[in-house]
């Protein structure tokens, strides 16, 4: 039997709304939920019941005084821990704020209060987002509810976690070169980057900020539209915000899972079929049924050839460091978070040097020096220079790309879940399970990530996500293809997460 | 040292006055395809750290080193690609400079703020000296 914690987000406000459960209830049975399966997963870094339980009050009262609520009032959310919240600690996975309670609220977090969510607290990432793993993360790794020795993606793999492991039914997450949809898709659930600047970054701990952008993860395609629809919308407190209207992907989402594609053009990406080796036997398969599966909807299936995407790696991995060795210099020791060596004879640099050296950690250190070596004078044009021409040729290539297809679909990663230490002495290892994400990262366009299969190809049967992407402002699509397929692929073979091994409670 | 390493100069990211960094020696605005990858030293990065400001350790300057040098030599293929003739893109979407009225709207309050510092004095941030007694 399907228990309250299982139920979509959909589902849970409904069930507020008609008033067969109060939001107080559901507030606390997912705190619960949280305390039973949280030793074992560790999702998240900081749990706040009494803030969720009086935000899950306050739905109950205005309910009560005949208010309408929003179609999520009630629903209980995940934050990832890089998203500023006023009076709840924010890290960002770092030592460097460990005990930082933030002034201010960020735009995000403000639009989901408003919405009446219910936020429960704050999840593990990787330290200042950097990583595929969630194991950068100063507070210890997040443990893959699929698999418990295994990573759950990263860097929002607490928040992935958190909604496969059912402690929330959404959560947000960011998302640099990939770090919603890899998390999403080797934990089995639904997440969604948007189109670059349709989701304001106000409040967001920046890491690399021409390609940061926050999204939805839920467990279904509907559940990550309607959060979607809560965050977009332009703010004028974040200057790279579209002062445009957000595209309706609520309605995209629900005409998708009527199930037909007659007359859309899905592109197969010639370089993201792992057909110069590299990707998983398993993963290739899984996504290779999920385009029949768009076929078997009417879809029309294309090849299409993005050249370009073969470098997406190298512009990436110098574009995102030298963007954080500038933000993070902000991280000095003077008007928040550590301070070391103050000892009243050290100057201010020698301060700086030491809290730096004692906050940051290893990847950390790795890309600010890595963006300090590609910014220099010398080597700037070789490098960043080099690396933002390489990114036009890439937005070039999606365009020629969508001339030929409404939507580009490829695996979201090369892998499944890894087990947890098993590829974090090797960086460049960590670096390809964005393969597949880079491409729309750089062009600042939208994809999401929906589960299409399983694979046992490293033993247990661990989930695989097809990513679909879509033009600038046409994030509808991806929800649209996304919400046909997910609708098919579960008529077909029952939802991916319906495998996922009980935890805890379940048990 | 590498080929391509700037002996004659200062160092281009900082002019202090060192040697410098190893630089990649990749040909790049004539679309060849080079076999020179960078070299990184263990006192390149042992620069590098000082430049970004972190006292890191012998042993991470040794971890360091090995792992700078790998990535650099991966991401260096983006000399591969012939891109003389295409411009830079540095944001997705296109930009215009926006001005917000001038209007003064509320600040955070100073207390507010300041709780989260590290060190505070006569309600102000404290600051280690910045001076050295050479200065």
């Amino acid at each position: 039997m399907t228990q309250l914690h299982q139920l979509t987000a959909a589902a849970t406000a409904a069930a507020i709304s008609s008033g067969e459960v109060s939001a107080v209830e559901v507030a606390q049975l997912h705190l619960d939920r949280i305390a039973a399966t949280d030793g074992d997963i560790k999702a998240f870094l900081h749990v706040d019941p009494d803030g969720a339980l009086a935000a899950a009050k306050t739905v109950d009262e205005r309910k009560a005084a005949g208010e309408e609520l929003g179609p999520l009032a009630g629903v209980p959310l995940a934050m990832k821990d890089v998203v500023v919240t006023k009076g709840l600690p924010t890290t960002a996975g770092s030592k460097i704020l460990e005990g930082w309670i933030p002034p201010f609220e960020a735009t995000i977090t403000r639009r989901v209060l408003d919405a009446g969510i219910v936020m429960l607290g704050k999840t593990n990432m990787d330290e200042f987002a950097m990583g595929s793993s969630t194991e950068n993360s100063a507070y210890g790794p997040t443990h893959n509810p699929w698999d418990l020795t295994r990573v759950p993606g990263g860097s929002s793999g607490g928040s992935s976690a958190a909604v496969a492991a059912y402690q929330a039914p959404l959560s947000i997450g960011t998302d640099t070169g990939g770090s919603i949809r890899q998390p999403a898709a080797v934990t089995g659930i639904v997440g969604h980057k948007p189109t670059y600047g349709a989701v304001s970054r106000y409040g967001l701990i920046a890491f690399s900020s021409s390609l940061d952008q926050a999204g939805p993860f839920g467990r279904t395609v509907e559940d990550t539209a309607l959060l979607h629809r809560v965050l977009a919308g332009h703010d004028p407190l974040d200057s790279t915000s579209i002062p445009q209207p957000a595209t309706d992907v609520v309605t995209a989402a629900r005409e998708g899972a009527r199930g037909d594609l007659k007359g859309v053009k899905v592109g197969v990406v010639t370089e993201l079929t792992g057909s110069g080796g590299g990707y998983q036997d398993g993963v290739i398969a899984s996504f290779q049924s999920g385009v029949e599966i768009l076929r078997g909807l009417g879809a029309e299936i294309v090849e299409v050839s993005c050249p370009n995407f073969d470098y997406a790696l190298a512009a990436y991995y110098l574009i995102a460091p030298s963007e954080c060795s500038s933000n993070l210099a902000r991280f000095d020791g003077v008007r928040y978070g550590l301070r070391v060596g103050d000892d009243g004879n050290n100057s201010l640099e020698e301060v700086m040097s030491l809290t730096r050296e004692a906050g940051f950690g290893a990847e950390v250190k790795r890309r600010i020096m890595i963006g300090t070596y590609a910014l220099s004078s010398g080597y700037y044009d070789a490098y960043y220079g080099q690396a933002q021409k390489v990114r036009t040729l890439i937005a070039r290539d999606f365009a020629a790309a969508f001339d030929a297809a409404d939507v580009l679909v490829s695996p979201t990663s090369p892998f499944v879940a890894f087990g947890i230490g098993e590829r974090m002495a090797d960086p460049m290892a960590m670096y390809v399970n964005d393969l597949c994400t880079l491409p729309a990262s750089l062009a600042g366009t939208p994809a999401i990530s929906v589960p299409c299969g399983l694979s046992t190809e490293t033993g247990p049967a661990l989930p695989v996500g097809l990513q679909i992407m879509a033009p600038a402002m046409a994030d509808d699509r991806c929800y649209r293809v996304g919400a046909a397929f997910e609708a098919a692929y579960n008529a077909a073979n029952g939802p991916v997460l319906s495998n996922i091994p009980t935890l805890g409670a379940d048990k | 040292m590498p080929p391509g390493h700037c002996r004659n100069r200062v160092c281009p990211a900082c002019y202090c006055g060192s040697s410098g960094l190893a630089a990649a020696a990749v040909a790049l605005d004539s679309g060849a395809v080079s076999d020179e990858r960078p070299t990184l030293t263990r006192d390149e990065v042992a620069h590098l750290a000082r430049l970004a400001r972190l006292a890191v350790t012998d042993a991470e300057l040794d971890l360091f080193a090995g792992q700078l040098d790998v990535i650099l030599s991966a991401v260096a293929r983006i000399g591969d690609v012939a891109a003389a003739d295409i411009p830079p893109t540095s944001h997705a979407v296109p930009l215009e400079n926006v001005l917000r009225a001038d209007v003064v709207g509320p600040s955070l309050p100073r207390e507010d703020v300041l709780a989260g510092a590290p060190s505070v004095e006569d309600n102000r941030f404290r600051v280690p000296r910045i001076l050295g007694e050479e200065e």
